[in-house]
């Protein structure tokens, strides 16, 4: 192998809808590495969840891919045959969707559930699989993992839901595991319980995650580089300190001004960042993010390339210069 | 759960009391003197009273329905008025044929209507999805009635490999069975087009929620997505169509036993009410509404079965 495991190349995916054609990501690019942990930030409607079902070549039908191609150790995943596609995803590319209330069948138990769930593993009998489940369980911390095997997914917590969701993920020992919003739908204390369960996965793992997150925070204590995307484009990536440190997207910048964790002082009100990201069925002329940014002058009316700062480092704006 | 089946059964015991209240009362209102109707214009007026008292139509419509009531929980409908065999008799000797013509019409079309509406839902936008749906709205449209005649003209009357009248011999269930095909298909052809329709249009809805996406995230096979994980789901809406439909199966059985000579509930309504024989009016129509309740509740305690979150409701 001689790329990174997961490459994504030049991604355009639009959504046919009655208002329009929404165009969801515009031309992104994006890697990781074997052992890596990548993480994709941005406000909610920027095509984090886009990006993150694409890989896994599972967007809703309205969804069209117009451009780009994906590529998993070295092979495009859009050419491959359905076949060849579900032997990846039962087997090497694992997904935790955004929300655990309705990522499971109400109607299977926990048990059928992740035994189904094992359908590639062809090699493994049934019993296996559930011992195997239970296991997995009893590892993300849930306790009487035995019982809850039984349980349907309506008599879980909300937390417990997303550590199943976690746990039928590892299940295949993927070699990339793709989480979106791992701990959004969760309060502050369950938010801790996932960071520290995925910390520990990272530790002894050496696939690639990727990790999706509106919420800084996450990012900052999960990943090693991180993609900002805004109005469906990569704005700056970087490795997570330079990220941190070193913000140079406007964007970015403002993102972390309005980070919570960032503030010296209690505040009545959280920070946001003023007005509001654009409407994705009208593309912009020039940058996408001009209309809120404090920083834009004409030359913003061009669209800006993605300009390389550093070999880690890249943002999308015309006021950066290596 | 058993609170919730205590309710329903109560409710489906005033519906039935309500009917049966309609019923008489509609016996009353309807202009004309039934003992008039049923003994023809010759009747002297004594005949016509002393029909009138076998039949029980002399008393206040109230004193009737109550002691329709009480007789009824004794498990006594009344008197024939022509054969003088007990109703109760009757309906149970007609009653079994038409069930069994009932759950084989509703079986086959079942067995047949459900796994077409998945594979149209596997092949969705394929020909085979096209054809299915085609042929679908095709017999759909088709009248119980017309199916029942064209039928009996082909595979009874032209190439005379099915009898076109009875229900068999008895005793002899392969004879009863061969009798069984025609009327089965007449009731049942609608079914299955108005079944895969269903299954495929509850299906669809079914395979865009986000536990289908998780199904096919772990690279399960979309025919395993299909009948394990959206089926369940989508045969929720199927099941109450099915029961409510066992209603319209009735109607349905009316015409088919009347065309092929098929004894039952149907063949019996029809002759009650063409001769106005009051008493197996009012009992066919109990039997046949409270099987319908009966039915109904059913379906009800089936789904919770099949959907957990209900049966969670329903637990105390
Ligand atoms: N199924 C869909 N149909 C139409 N538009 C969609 C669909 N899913 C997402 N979108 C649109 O695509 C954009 C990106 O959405 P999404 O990827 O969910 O963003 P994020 O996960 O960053 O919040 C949004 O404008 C959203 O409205
Ligand atoms: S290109 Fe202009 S508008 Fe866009 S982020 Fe940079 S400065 Fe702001
Ligand atoms: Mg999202």
């Amino acid at each position: 192998m001689t790329g990174p495991l997961l490459s994504v190349r030049g991604l355009s995916v639009n959504f046919r809808t009655p208002q329009g054609i929404v165009r969801a990501l515009g031309n992104v690019s994006i890697q990781a590495g074997a052992g890596e942990v990548v993480g994709i930030v941005g406000e909610s409607g920027c095509g984090k969840s886009t990006l993150a079902a694409a890989v896994g070549n599972l967007l809703p039908g309205n969804a069209e891919i117009a451009a780009g191609e994906i590529r998993f150790r070295d092979r495009d995943i859009l050419r491959l045959g359905s076949d060849a596609q579900r032997q990846l995803r039962g087997r090497e590319i694992a997904m935790v969707f955004q929300d655990p209330m309705t990522a499971f069948s109400p109607v299977l138990t926990i048990g059928e559930q992740l035994i189904e769930f094992q359908h590639q593993m062809t090699d493994v009998d049934k019993a296996e699989k559930r011992r195997r489940a239970e296991a997995m369980l009893a590892r993300v911390g849930i306790s009487d993992a035995g019982l809850r095997l039984n349980g349907y997914p309506h008599e879980m917590s909300g937390g417990m839901r997303q550590r199943t969701a976690i746990a039928a993920a590892l299940l295949m020992s993927p070699s990339l595991l793709i989480a979106d919003e791992p701990t959004t739908a969760l309060d502050v204390t369950l938010e801790a319980q996932i960071i520290y369960l995925l910390r520990t996965l990272r530790r002894d793992y050496n696939g690639a995650i990727v990790v999706v997150s509106h919420h800084l925070g996450v990012i900052a204590e999960l990943c090693d580089r991180v993609y900002v995307m805004y109005a469906g484009e990569v704005v700056e990536s970087a490795p997570v300190d330079a990220l941190f440190h070193q913000a140079r997207h406007p964007y970015t910048r403002a993102l972390l001004e309005c980070d919570p964790a960032r503030l010296d002082q209690p505040a009545e009100f959280l920070p946001t960042i003023a007005g509001e990201i654009p409407d994705l069925t009208v593309l912009p002329d020039g940058c996408s993010f001009a209309p809120r940014c404090a920083l834009a002058d004409d030359r913003c009316r061009i669209r800006p390339e993605l300009t390389s700062l550093s070999e880690d480092h890249a943002a999308r704006c015309h006021r950066v210069s290596p | 759960m058993l609170r919730y089946a205590i309710k329903r059964i109560g409710l489906g015991l005033l519906i039935l009391i309500i009917v049966m209240v309609g019923m008489y009362a509609a016996v009353f209102l309807v202009p004309g003197d039934p003992a008039a109707v049923a003994l023809g214009p010759r009747a002297t007026p004594e005949m016509k009273r002393m029909l009138m008292e076998r039949m029980g139509l002399d008393q206040p419509l109230i004193w009737q329905v109550v002691n329709f009531f009480r007789n009824a929980l004794t498990g006594n409908l009344g008197i024939d008025v022509w054969s003088k065999r007990p109703v109760g008799t009757i309906i149970a000797e007609a009653l079994p044929n038409t069930l069994v013509l009932g759950v084989a019409s509703i079986g086959w079309s079942m067995l047949l209507g459900v796994p077409l509406g998945c594979f149209a839902v596997v092949y969705r936008d394929g020909w085979l999805d096209r054809l299915v749906g085609i042929l679908s709205v095709s017999v759909i449209a088709l009248p119980s009635f017309v199916v029942s005649i064209y039928a009996l003209l082909l595979f009874a009357v032209k190439f005379n490999v099915f009898p076109a009248i009875g229900a068999g011999q008895p005793g002899n269930v392969a004879s009863q069975i061969h009798a069984l095909v025609l009327p089965c298909f007449a009731i049942g052809l609608g079914w299955v087009g108005y079944l895969a329709r269903l299954v495929r249009a509850s299906m669809l809805e079914v395979m865009g929620e986000p536990h289908i996406r998780t199904a096919r995230a772990f690279g399960l096979p979309e025919w395993r997505v299909v009948f394990r994980f959206a089926l369940r789901i989508a045969i929720v809406p199927t099941i109450s169509l099915v029961a409510v439909g066992l209603g319209g199966i009735l109607s349905s059985a009316v015409f088919v036993e009347v065309i092929f000579a098929r004894p039952g509930i149907g063949s019996l309504i029809y002759n009650a009410v063409t001769s106005r024989n009051y008493p197996i009016v009012m009992g066919t129509v109990l039997v046949t509404t409270a099987l319908y309740v009966a039915i109904t509740i059913t379906a009800d305690l089936l789904i919770a079965r099949l959907d957990p979150r209900v049966r969670d409701v329903f637990r105390d």
